[in-house]
Order: C-alpha cells, then sequence, then structure tokens
C-alpha cells in the first residue's frame, strides 16, 4: 500500500494554524490576526481539496489509508481511512470553517485570536473524526472536540451561556462514556481497536444490544434525536453565530456519520431489530417537534428546533436500511449542513445590528434590505423542501424509501414538508415582509460584500445539490451499496 | 543468600535517606537565616543521588534482604524512583512559598525526608512489622508537617484530627496484622500467602484480620467510608503541605494495597476483591457528588481525590495483573496531575493572598492567561478527557475491570466520571467565562512558571503518547507477582 499523507495534512493543518494564532495573538494587531486567521482557514480548505482529488468512486473500503502503531501494549494505532460517507463531510467542514472566519471578521470583539484559534482547532479535530479508523482514535477527538466548543458557547455566547454550554457538554460526555465502555468491550471480544475488525467480528444478540444502545446514548444525544435533543435549542440560543453554524452544519452530522460507522454495521442484528423504535424517534422527532417549532418567538430557536426535525429525517433515512433510503438521509445531512448554516448566518445578520433575535421585534425588513431578504428567504424555502433545492432531495428520497415501507411512515414523514413550510415562511412573513414596525428595524443597513459573496455561495451549493444531487451520490453511491448489504447481514454467531 | 555487604547495598538509598535526614536537621541549628537555601540544595540532591542509586540498583529479578524482611523487586523500583521525583518536585514547588510564610525550615526538610524514608520502607517491605515500622514513620512525620505552622489554629486542628485519626487507623491494621501473625505464625508476607493457600486456617478469624487490614488501607488510602479525615486535612494544612499529603504518599499507599492483598492474600482474592468494589463505587459516588457542593478549592481537590481513589480500588478489584499495572498508572498520572493542580494553587497564593476559594480563580485566563491554560489542561486531566493523560489512566483502569468480566462497574465508574465533570468544568467557567473580581497585576516567578508548564506539559505529551509509561508500569507489575 502506497503511503500517503492526505488526511493526516487535512487533520493538522488546522490544528497548528489554530495553535499559531494563540501564540501570534500577544505581538501582532486584530488586523493581522484575521488575516492569518482567513489563510489558515484557506490553506485548511485548500489541503482537503487531493482528498476528493485521490478518492476512486468506485472502490468499496476504505481508502487513502494512513496506519502507525500508537499505544502498542492496548493495540492502539493511528489508524486514518475514508469511504464515500467521509470525504463529502471532511469537504463541508473545511469548507464550513472558511465561511465562519470570514463572517465573523468584524463581529467578534472579545478575544478575536482565541476564538479563531477555537475554530481551526475544531476544524481539524473534526476532520479527525470523520476520518479515523481505530475506535481509540476516534475517541480522543470525539472528546476533545468538546473542549473547544464548550469554550465558544462559554466564552463568546449570550447572557444564559453558561448554562447552555455545561449542559451540553455533559450531556454530551454521559453519552460518549458509555460509547467507551463498548469500545472497551469490543476490543476484549476482537483483541483490537481497529473498527475494521469489529466489522467482522461476529457477536450475539444480547451483547450487540448492550453494543447498540451504548452506541445510541453517544450519537442520539449529538443528532439529538427526540427526547435527548433539549441541549441543542440551549446551545443554539447562546452559541455565537459562528458556534451556531459549525454546530448545526458539523457536529450534528458527526452523530449521523456516526451511525454509519459504528452503531448499524457493528450490531446489525440489534439494528434492524430495534429498527421500529428508532423509526418512531425518527418520526417523533419530524412531526412533534416541527410543531414545537411551529410556536416559537426566538429565531435561533426556531432554527435550532427545525434542525431537529430535519435530523429526524437522517434517522429515519437510515434505519430504513434501503440504498434509496440511507442515500436520502446522507444528502439530507449535506444539505442541512448548508441551509442551516445559512439560516444560522442570515440571523447572525440582524441580530449583530439590533442585538435581538425576537421574532416579535421584527418586521418589514425588506424595506431596508432588500438583496438580504431575498437570501433569506431563499434559504427558508429551501429549509422547508422546495424542490429545486438540496432541501428537497434529501426528504423526498427519504419519503420514498418510507412508502416502499410502510404508507403510514411515508404519510407521517411527508406531514413535515406541509410543517416546514408553515414555519419557514411564517417567520419569514413575520421578520421580512410588512411595514417597518420599529426604530431598530428602520436603521438596518444592507448586508456589504463579504456577506453577500458567503450567502451567495452557500446559495448556489443549496441550488447545486437541488438540481444535480449525483454530485454527492456519485461519491457515496458505493459506499452506500455496499452499507446496505453489509447491514443486513446478520452477525450472530452460528454455534 | 546475598552477603551482608550485598543486603546493606540494596538499601543503600535508605540509609543514606536517613543520615541525611538527621544531618539536615542537625545541621539546621547552625545555619543562619539567610542560608537557609543551603539546605533546600541539600534535601534536593540528597533525592536525586536516592534517585540516581535506585536506577543504578533496577533489579531484573526479586531480591531479598534481611531475613526477607527488606525486598527489591521493579515495583519497589517503580514506585521509588515516583516517589522520588514526586517528593522533589514538592520541594520546588513549595519551596518559594515557604519562604514568603518563613516555614522554610530545617523542620521541613528533615521531616519530609523522614517520611519519604518511611514511604521507602513500606513500598520494599516483605514483613508486616517493617510495613508497620514504615507507615508510622510516614505519618508521624505527616501529623507534625500538618502542624508545622503552629500559629494557625487550623492547621493545629487538622494535625490533631489527622493524628487521632491516624492512629485509629494503625491500630486497626495492626489489629489486623496480629490477627494474620496469630493465624499464620509468620510475620513474612511470602510465608503467610503459602500458609493461607493451604487451606487449614480458621476462615472465620483470617476473615476478620483480613477486614482489618483492608479497613487500616482504606484509612490510610481515604476511601469512603474511611474518608472524614480527607477534606479537613486538606483544607486545613498549609497548601505546600497538603500538596504533599495528597501526592507523594500515595504511591506507598498503593504499594501496602499491593503488597498486602497481591503478594499476601491473593487466595482471599474473592473476599477482598468485594470489599474493594463496594469501596471504589462508594468513594467515587460520594467523593464526585460530595465535590460539587464545595467553595473551598482545597476541599474540593480532597473529594476529588477521594474519587481517584475509587478509580484505584477500582482497578485493584479485577484482582489481574492488568489491574495492577492499570494501577501503577493511574496512580503515576493522579500524581502528576495533582502536583500540577497544587502547584498551580501555590503560585497563585501571594504574600498577603492565598487561593482559597474556587472563587479566587475567577477571571484568570484575563489576569494571566498563560496559568490559566495550564489549570485547564490540569483540570480537563483530572476530568479525564482526551487528548491528557487523565483519560488513559481511566482507560486502562476500565479495560481492566471490563476484562475481568464487570461491565456494570464500569458502567457506574463512567457515570460518576459524568457527574465528576460538573465540578471540574466549573473551575475553567470560573477562569474562562467569568469576570476577574480582583484586578492585580501579579507575577509569577519565571522560573515556577517554566516547571508548572514542564510538569502541565508532561500531562498532554504522556495523554498523546502514553505508551512508555504504560510499558514501564506494566513491566513493574508483571515482573513482581
Amino acid at each position: 500500500m502506497l503511503t500517503n499523507y492526505f488526511l493526516s495534512i487535512a487533520i493538522w493543518t488546522p490544528i497548528f494554524f489554530g495553535v499559531s494564532i494563540l501564540f501570534l495573538s500577544r505581538k501582532v494587531s486584530i488586523k493581522w490576526i484575521n488575516y492569518f486567521a482567513l489563510l489558515g482557514g484557506l490553506v485548511s480548505f485548500i489541503v482537503t481539496l487531493p482528498i476528493y482529488q485521490n478518492f476512486d468512486f468506485d472502490k468499496t473500503g476504505f481508502q487513502l489509508q494512513e496506519f502507525y502503531h500508537w499505544i502498542i501494549p492496548y493495540r492502539i494505532n493511528y489508524h486514518l481511512g475514508i469511504d464515500g460517507f467521509s470525504v463529502p463531510l471532511i469537504l463541508l467542514t473545511s469548507f464550513m470553517t472558511v465561511v465562519i472566519i470570514i463572517f465573523s471578521w468584524h463581529s467578534i470583539k472579545k478575544n478575536v485570536a482565541g476564538y479563531y484559534s477555537t475554530f481551526l482547532i475544531l476544524s481539524g479535530l473534526m476532520i479527525g473524526v470523520f476520518s479515523s479508523l481505530d475506535a481509540i482514535l476516534y475517541y480522543v477527538f470525539w472528546e476533545a472536540m468538546l473542549i473547544p466548543m464548550f469554550l465558544i458557547i462559554g466564552i463568546w455566547g449570550g447572557p444564559n451561556r453558561i448554562y447552555a454550554t455545561i449542559k451540553f457538554f455533559l450531556y454530551t460526555v454521559l453519552g460518549s462514556l458509555l460509547m467507551l465502555v463498548a469500545f472497551i468491550f469490543l476490543y476484549l471480544e476482537s483483541n483490537s481497536f481497529s473498527i475494521i475488525d469489529y466489522y467482522h467480528l461476529p457477536i450475539s444478540l444480547d451483547i450487540q444490544l448492550f453494543i447498540f444502545f451504548a452506541f445510541f446514548m453517544a450519537f442520539a444525544v449529538k443528532i439529538p434525536m427526540w427526547p435527548l435533543h433539549t441541549w441543542l435549542p440551549d446551545a443554539h440560543v447562546e452559541a455565537p453565530t459562528g458556534g451556531s453554524v459549525i454546530l448545526a452544519a458539523i457536529m450534528l452530522k458527526l452523530g449521523g456519520y456516526s451511525f454509519i460507522r459504528f452503531a448499524m454495521p457493528i450490531a446489525p442484528d440489534a439494528a434492524i431489530l430495534l429498527r421500529p423504535m428508532m423509526i418512531s424517534l425518527s418520526l417523533i422527532a419530524i412531526v412533534y417537534i416541527a410543531i414545537i417549532t411551529l410556536i416559537q418567538k426566538d429565531m435561533k430557536k426556531l432554527i435550532a428546533y427545525s434542525s431537529i426535525s430535519h435530523m429526524g429525517f437522517v434517522t429515519l433515512g437510515l434505519f430504513l436500511m434501503t440504498p434509496i433510503g440511507v442515500e436520502g438521509g446522507y444528502i439530507q445531512m449535506i444539505s442541512h449542513g448548508f441551509i442551516s448554516a445559512a439560516l444560522f448566518l442570515c440571523v447572525g445578520i440582524l441580530y449583530e445590528q439590533t442585538h435581538s433575535r425576537e421574532i416579535d421585534h421584527y418586521g418589514g425588513v425588506i424595506n431596508k434590505m432588500p438583496l438580504f431578504t431575498a437570501f433569506a428567504v431563499f434559504f427558508a424555502l429551501a429549509n422547508s423542501g422546495l424542490p429545486g433545492t438540496s432541501g428537497f432531495v434529501g426528504e423526498f428520497m427519504v419519503i420514498m424509501g418510507a412508502m416502499q415501507e410502510n404508507f403510514w411512515v411515508a404519510f407521517i414523514a411527508a406531514l413535515t414538508l406541509v410543517l416546514g413550510a408553515a414555519y419557514s415562511l411564517w417567520m419569514i412573513k413575520r421578520v421580512f415582509y410588512g411595514e417597518v414596525i420599529n426604530q431598530s428595524v428602520s436603521q438596518l443597513k444592507e448586508i456589504g460584500v463579504r456577506q453577500f459573496f458567503i450567502l451567495l455561495s452557500l446559495a448556489m451549493l443549496v441550488l447545486v445539490v437541488g438540481v444535480y444531487p449525483k454530485i454527492i451520490s456519485d461519491i457515496t453511491n458505493v459506499s452506500v451499496e455496499h452499507f446496505v448489504q453489509f447491514i443486513n447481514l446478520t452477525k450472530i454467531p452460528t454455534s | 543468600m546475598i552477603n551482608l555487604f550485598q543486603q546493606l547495598f540494596l538499601i543503600l538509598p535508605e540509609i543514606i535517606l536517613a543520615t541525611m535526614a538527621m544531618v539536615i536537621l542537625i545541621l539546621d541549628l547552625f545555619l543562619k537565616d539567610k542560608r537557609r537555601y543551603f539546605i533546600y540544595v541539600l534535601s534536593q540532591l540528597t533525592l536525586l543521588v536516592i534517585g540516581i542509586l535506585i536506577v543504578m540498583n533496577r533489579p531484573t529479578t526479586a531480591q531479598f534482604a534481611f531475613s526477607h524482611m527488606f525486598v527489591s523487586d521493579s515495583l519497589a523500583f517503580y514506585l521509588k524512583l515516583m516517589s522520588c521525583i514526586s517528593l522533589s518536585v514538592v520541594f520546588l514547588y513549595s519551596r518559594s512559598y515557604l519562604i514568603s510564610k518563613n516555614l522554610l525550615t530545617g523542620e521541613y526538610f528533615s521531616l519530609s525526608l523522614f517520611a519519604l524514608l518511611g514511604m521507602l520502607l513500606m513500598i520494599s517491605s516483605n514483613n508486616l512489622l517493617l510495613m508497620y515500622m514504615g507507615l508510622e514513620l510516614l505519618s508521624l512525620s505527616l501529623y507534625t508537617l500538618v502542624a508545622l505552622n503552629r500559629d494557625d489554629p487550623n492547621a493545629t486542628e487538622a494535625a490533631m484530627k489527622y493524628f487521632v485519626l491516624g492512629a485509629l487507623a494503625s491500630g486497626l491494621l495492626l489489629y489486623g496484622m496480629s490477627m494474620l501473625y496469630g493465624l499464620s505464625g509468620s510475620l513474612d508476607i511470602m510465608t503467610i500467602a503459602s500458609t493461607i493457600s493451604q487451606n487449614t486456617l480458621d476462615p472465620s478469624i483470617l476473615t476478620f484480620g483480613l477486614v482489618f487490614v483492608v479497613v487500616g488501607i482504606a484509612f490510610k488510602l481515604g476511601a469512603v467510608p474511611f474518608q472524614m479525615w480527607v477534606p479537613d486535612i486538606y483544607q486545613g494544612a498549609t497548601t505546600p503541605i497538603t500538596m504533599m499529603i495528597s501526592s507523594v504518599p500515595k504511591f506507598a499507599a498503593v504499594a501496602m494495597l499491593i503488597r498486602f492483598l497481591f503478594q499476601g492474600l491473593d487466595s482471599l482474592a474473592p473476599d477482598w476483591e468485594q470489599m474493594l468494589l463496594i469501596m471504589a463505587i462508594l468513594s467515587m459516588a460520594i467523593g464526585n457528588i460530595t465535590a460539587i457542593a464545595q467553595t473551598n478549592i482545597k476541599r474540593m481537590l480532597a473529594y476529588s481525590t477521594i474519587s481517584h481513589v475509587g478509580f484505584i480500588l477500582l482497578g485493584c478489584v479485577s484482582g489481574s495483573v492488568s489491574g495492577v499495572s492499570s494501577v501503577l498508572f493511574y496512580v503515576t498520572c493522579y500524581v502528576l496531575m495533582t502536583l500540577a493542580a497544587f502547584g498551580i494553587i501555590v503560585a497563585l497564593s501571594t504574600d498577603n493572598k492565598n487561593i482559597e476559594l474556587i472563587e479566587d480563580l475567577k477571571g484568570l485566563s484575563k489576569r494571566q492567561p498563560w496559568v490559566a491554560a495550564l489549570m485547564m489542561i490540569t483540570i480537563l486531566s483530572l476530568a479525564g478527557i482526551p487528548p491528557t493523560v487523565g483519560f488513559y489512566a481511566k482507560f486502562s483502569v476500565l479495560q481492566a475491570v471490563v476484562s475481568g468480566g464487570m461491565v456494570w462497574p464500569a458502567v457506574v465508574a463512567v457515570l460518576m466520571t459524568m457527574i465528576g465533570m460538573f465540578y471540574y468544568l466549573r473551575i475553567i467557567k470560573l477562569m474562562y467565562f467569568d469576570e476577574p473580581k480582583i484586578t492585580s497585576s501579579f507575577v509569577v516567578a519565571p522560573g515556577f512558571l517554566w516547571a508548572l508548564t514542564i510538569n502541565t506539559g508532561g500531562i498532554l505529551v504522556l495523554g498523546i503518547m502514553p505508551q512508555t509509561l504504560m510499558n514501564v508500569a506494566a513491566l513493574s507489575a508483571t515482573m513482581s507477582l
């Protein structure tokens, strides 16, 4: 096997830049820190492109593997590798980091260097999660990721940030510690921490159920699935805009990705057994949370709840366990990454000027910011699943998959198209249309060039994926087929 | 059998240590206050020499001396070396603080060295009497050290409590030992082990003896339900003394645990494993939950210690070699983290303002960004979050426990760890998210800051590459069991 370093470079470049900014911050002015952070973000983005280039779409199994012994007594290795499920998410991560850095140029006033630094380090750690093939390596990235996010919400967040960030941290940690126990258990069964070894390990059903439960606790919190979702609205509302973007665009996807990577292939029989439960939880998230979304008064909270509802589609798609369902769930993850990020950026733009997120405090924004309103309406429509946008593709595929399964599942899932449109458009109507209702709205200024290009690039991506979803499904196709075949094989040992 | 000269060579470190402790005590009488620095240098040199001797004497197989009273094996090598290094770090961190409080006296150093002597003897003892003597030498030195600041009523009170409860524990331990001696007719741990394994002894008396021994050890370790003394002593003693009590003696306590339970009473493992399991889970639960309610930082660290002791006991519960090696690894990591945490508290205590309350750390990241970063790494490590060494410490214990077939204790341990994270996070919250209460521009001495940086760097580096230390710990455990 030819050795390559694409993945390592993609992981460690942003971390390197993140740490150097911290040391640089004492010497140079904020302007140069801004430039340096942008440089770091761009370089980190560019180094992820070779991953896409060198990835062979037609091969199953893990590619671009790197393997070094790390902690020999426990057979822990520095083992990286990717398949079709990792590539789009890695690119999304590094792209979003650039977006956040550009967006935050003037909006962060306090400890600017620290802010960029945490985001860059976080980006590297998340790419690490997406490319680890060793359970402990994965776990180290997964847990280490919490520290920057904890600091982002806690330092740069809103008034109730401390409650939110501690809740976020403890919720996530509880799940992941159980996952650690499951890893240790698997290690004792297979004498290895390699994920590939886990895939081929025969496990009896009751142990599979235990393992699946431990993974479920870790990943369902992250996604988040109902009823483990309560940390998310708090975290989103209190986080700074950049924090919300990274949380919605990437961190939630870690949960979905990890279901694909760990829970389902390692414990497939348990997954099949618990399918009705998982599908029900997903449907509850889709419908019940969508109804809750309708009554939100805070824009960020509204988008947060809508994220939970949309992530319900991801889990629904995955647990349909058919190619079209998995593919749809996956495209939904990517699409939600763009759309929710864009919506949080929109709220951030308004918040920067008026310091309010209450829907009631707005009205008639279109009179002052027509261009911005165009973008906001576009993203809101995409959020409600307008055909032609990426939001439609994933939901449509999942609903189609559900129809093969059961009419009523598809029917309930499809309700969200109505509810999604209702909450998105109702918010748009109240915030953007009508007469200018107060002083602060009348003082709003149109978005600048920087913000325009950020929103434009996201809108383009939403359109491209919406019109031509093959751009993603080409990458994932082979992996999806392989995955679906694999999880439908039993792993219970025959004795 | 090795000859007398070789036997003396085996305990050369202890001989030098005893001599130097006495020399320092006498020398102190003839030194003027300005020259006190010399004693510090001399103590550090003594530790250096002992450390070198221990490394040079590294045993390949177990060697016995003085009719099997004294054993020198790889376990002893590992724990002795770690004790010397950590005591040296304690001296390093304590110096400036003790100078400012006018406590840098010959007594401090000679008592500390005597305590170390006691620990080294405990670590190397293969005999109940020697074990007890070492323990008493250690304990008496520590009682006195706590009372060193005799004008401080808190310290005196703490010393009194420590003495009374410590004496009680010693009494219990001695009682258990006497039962074992009465049954087996020998003080030699190996002989006791072989007598017990013949299965001819009266089981009820044996169990009583075992219970008393375990209780005595639990008292010394500070495991629940024998933890009452820990918070009071931690709070009452002067911070550098607390740093010493919380760090170095843990090696000796672990040695006692291994020598007694794994080498001596191994055939009673099913009995003591249950006791240790209950104590471990209680320690983790009560330590972590009670720590949440604390406002005094030393008290909080005391409860944190109790929870860590719970983890150490949990490692022993698995009863396997991998359990022992995880315990050795854990205790080393624990001491490394504790030294860093107390070191930072000492560094932040100025002449007129001690860090007493957790609140005093408020806004530290704005006043002292570097120190705050070091503290954050230490705290994350205590909480067991990767990529710090605290994670691998917990990981290796959990691995040993699960491999012993005990999944539920591991799950409980994990839940308790999560509860513990709350109060650790609160410290980070105070340092990073809150505004400073005091805005004094006080500077930590650069030398001290470097030492702390190296210590915390060790936490990170070991967190990224824990393999070497793990291997050494595993080797020590494998070769001596």
